[in-house]
């Protein structure tokens, strides 16, 4: 039932734009936070507020993959299989997760816990291959590793993104991205390791843009060596440094 | 002599919790906001304009003349619009920016907002990037409390709200006409321009839209002056950029340096492919950009030379594949991938690519003929620039990239009645010593 705080939060969104309707799809991710998918009353609720046919809020919904009209469960797994995480194993995750939930593409588990897709590019290139829960990067995936963290999540242990907090449910993720604070931003590292590798390599040389300050790594444990050093092992010493601190 | 890495917008990103206002403002950060806040802002725009900073999301548009088209004397409000629809496969560098450092995103939007006399910008961020999400909604409620957005910031008189606006999953949003469409609640579908945005963009008013780390470029460009940014480069592809390097290599990952770097040098650094394999093919910027091959190891990674190499720098998204992938698999899945996110509106698009991967999965099973390349080739040519937006000339991109170094390889297919390749051996845990 969307009640009257969820029909003034809604409205919340529809005002920080200079015209309503732009609220339309944080409102549609709302309405997913509360009820679970796109519902029926939640596309009324939303036209009703936006002054627009409900025919047209369906269009919108319809539109984008993120909204669902079917339930999804506690937690939406999206494994990467576009081209490059496909190659490099994203393909046979995906197989294993299909026969170890017993489920299809964007099926959910009899108990209602995980929803399975399968996802285009999700901007994680460089630690392919690359799956989610409810939008959380889980980087740097292997078929063992998957079928670890479907258990983990159905058994209802903690999971954390390989870069950000402990995962919380779709729902509570729906309304993040609704635009309303979870204070969770402060978790996880700045970067994963991957991000860091040019830079990483940059400190142990002691490459700097003109003119701006040379810094040094700050938990290199390479050493001197490696500044004079170009050989591929100093930095691969120093980007596992790098990625020890995160 | 110019360092091989130029760490700018990477610079912060070791930085202990470096994605909060302390740490930023530790290194110098809003530095440049107050600095550009005591310029006039034709001065600012004239700076992006000599700096010869070039949009960062993929064609290339020189930033500072995009600006200079905003009519000043129409009376509408002006928008900036932050394109953070990072979803071209193979991108990976404007959403770990966001993650570590939102507030090198959130200077930059303040500056250019107030250079272009908008009041009002919007980071229209994809919505399956949960965690970059939290980050920017973080880094603008923080600017907001110190004061770097709102009402009269820091005294100058000039009002600024920022709007950060999850998308809700679709790649042609990053087109920017679908991207002001979906922004005004609508089903993101690509207009035909003129008018561009710059005229009757959002609400149908002048509009900037750029990429993340063309705005994210611009604080240091009024902090160190255009002539420094511009001391980076090549003759035309001036100043530095993030190059993301993924696939088959030894350590994948973000790499800042100049424009001009080659594929050699970024591999040498990413300590070579991986052990015991070669480079068969790379994208130099995601998936829609026409493929090469290790004959173009040593082209210049800029706008000019991509270009005369038969491709397009696009967004510096090299995806390298070793000699253990299918290309046939590849060019497929790609394929796939433009069929599922063609927005529908334009016949040409909507259906040649539904065509373009009957034709692909049927050569993929080995039941293709020699003729099935040349029908490829045929469609290609009736989606090529037949469409509002490019989405489909990058669907064409693969395809006839691929079968111009690799013919063979799709009649190879036809010849065994099936894939020759073993998709184990291209994975990142086949076992070491395996073909």
């Amino acid at each position: 039932m969307i009640g009257d705080t969820t029909r003034a939060e809604l409205e919340e969104i529809a005002a920080r734009y200079p015209h309503k309707r732009s609220g339309l799809l944080p409102m549609l991710h709302l309405v997913q936070s509360l009820q679970g998918r796109v519902t029926p009353e939640g596309i009324e609720a939303c036209a009703e507020i936006l002054d627009v046919s409900a025919a047209e809020v369906s269009g919108v919904a319809t539109f984008y993959t993120m909204y669902k009209r079917k339930p999804v469960g506690d937690y939406h797994v999206g494994v990467c299989t576009n081209t490059l995480c496909a190659v490099l194993g994203g393909d046979l995750i995906f197989e294993r997760l299909k026969d170890h939930l017993d489920v299809g593409n964007d099926e959910t588990t009899p108990d209602g816990k995980i929803t399975l897709e399968h996802i285009e590019c999700n901007a994680a290139c460089d630690y392919a291959p690359m799956m989610t829960v409810n939008w959380e990067f889980m980087d740097n995936q292997t078929p063992e590793s998957a079928t670890r963290l479907v258990d983990d999540l159905r058994e209802g242990r903690e999971v954390r993104s390989t870069r950000g907090p402990r995962v919380v449910t779709w729902r509570e993720a729906e309304r993040v991205i609704a635009g309303f604070s979870d204070g969770l931003a402060d978790e996880g590292p700045a970067a994963g390791p991957a991000s860091l590798v040019g830079l990483g390599i940059a400190r142990d040389r002691g490459w700097t843009a003109p003119g701006l300050e040379a810094r040094s790594a700050r938990t290199s444990t390479s050493g001197d060596s490696a500044r004079t050093s170009t050989s591929g092992d100093s930095a691969r010493t120093s980007t596992s440094a790098e990625g020890d601190k995160s | 002599m110019t360092d091989t890495l130029t760490p700018v917008l990477t610079d912060n990103w070791d930085a202990d919790r470096s994605w909060t206002l302390a740490s930023y403002e530790e290194r110098g950060g809003y530095g440049a906001l107050a600095k550009a806040l005591a310029m006039s802002q034709d001065d600012v725009i004239t700076a992006v304009k000599d700096s010869g900073l070039r949009g960062r999301g993929g064609a290339g548009f020189p930033t500072g003349m995009k600006w200079g088209f905003i009519p000043q004397d129409n009376p509408n409000p002006k928008y900036l619009v932050v394109n953070a629809d990072e979803s071209e496969p193979g991108t990976c560098k404007d959403t770990p920016l966001m993650m570590a450092s939102p507030h090198t995103l959130v200077e930059g939007v303040i500056i250019s907002s107030y250079a272009i006399r908008a009041h009002t910008a919007f980071i229209y961020v994809r919505g399956e990037i949960l965690h970059v999400i939290r980050r920017l909604q973080r880094a603008v409620q923080e600017a907001y409390l110190a004061g770097h957005l709102g009402k009269n910031i820091h005294g100058s008189g000039y009002d600024l709200d920022l709007v950060v606006h999850a998308g809700a999953g679709a790649y042609i949003c990053g087109e920017e006409t679908a991207l002001l469409d979906s922004l005004e609640g609508r089903r993101g579908q690509p207009s035909l321009r003129p008018p561009f945005p710059a005229v009757a963009g959002l609400y149908a008013s002048p509009t900037v839209i750029n990429n993340v780390e063309s705005i994210a470029s611009v604080p240091s460009i009024i902090e160190h002056g255009a002539a420094w940014f511009s001391s980076m480069g090549t003759e035309r592809s001036k100043g530095y950029g993030i190059f993301s390097l993924s696939g088959h290599v030894t350590r994948p990952g973000q790499y800042e340096a100049p424009l001009g770097i080659t594929l050699r040098t970024l591999i040498d650094l990413a300590g070579g492919m991986r052990d015991g394999h070669e480079l068969k093919f790379w994208t130099p910027g995601g998936s829609s950009t026409p493929m090469l091959t290790a004959e173009h190891l040593d082209v210049p990674l800029d706008f000019e030379s991509v270009g005369a190499a038969g491709s397009m720098l696009g967004t510096r998204a090299l995806q390298l594949f070793d000699e253990t992938t299918c290309i046939v698999r590849a060019v497929l899945r790609w394929t796939e991938f433009y069929k599922h996110e063609s927005c529908g509106k334009c016949t040409p698009c909507r259906e040649g690519t539904w065509w373009l991967v009957q034709t692909l999965t049927r050569l993929e099973r080995g039941n293709g003929t020699p003729e099935d390349l040349d029908q490829l080739l045929d469609q290609c040519d009736n989606i090529l620039g037949r469409s509002f937006c490019a989405l489909a000339d990058g669907a064409t991109s693969p395809i006839t990239s691929s079968i111009e170094y690799f013919r063979d390889e799709f009649l190879a297919h036809a010849a065994a009645g099936g894939c020759p390749f073993d998709p184990a051996a291209s994975t990142v845990f086949t076992p070491v010593g395996a073909h």
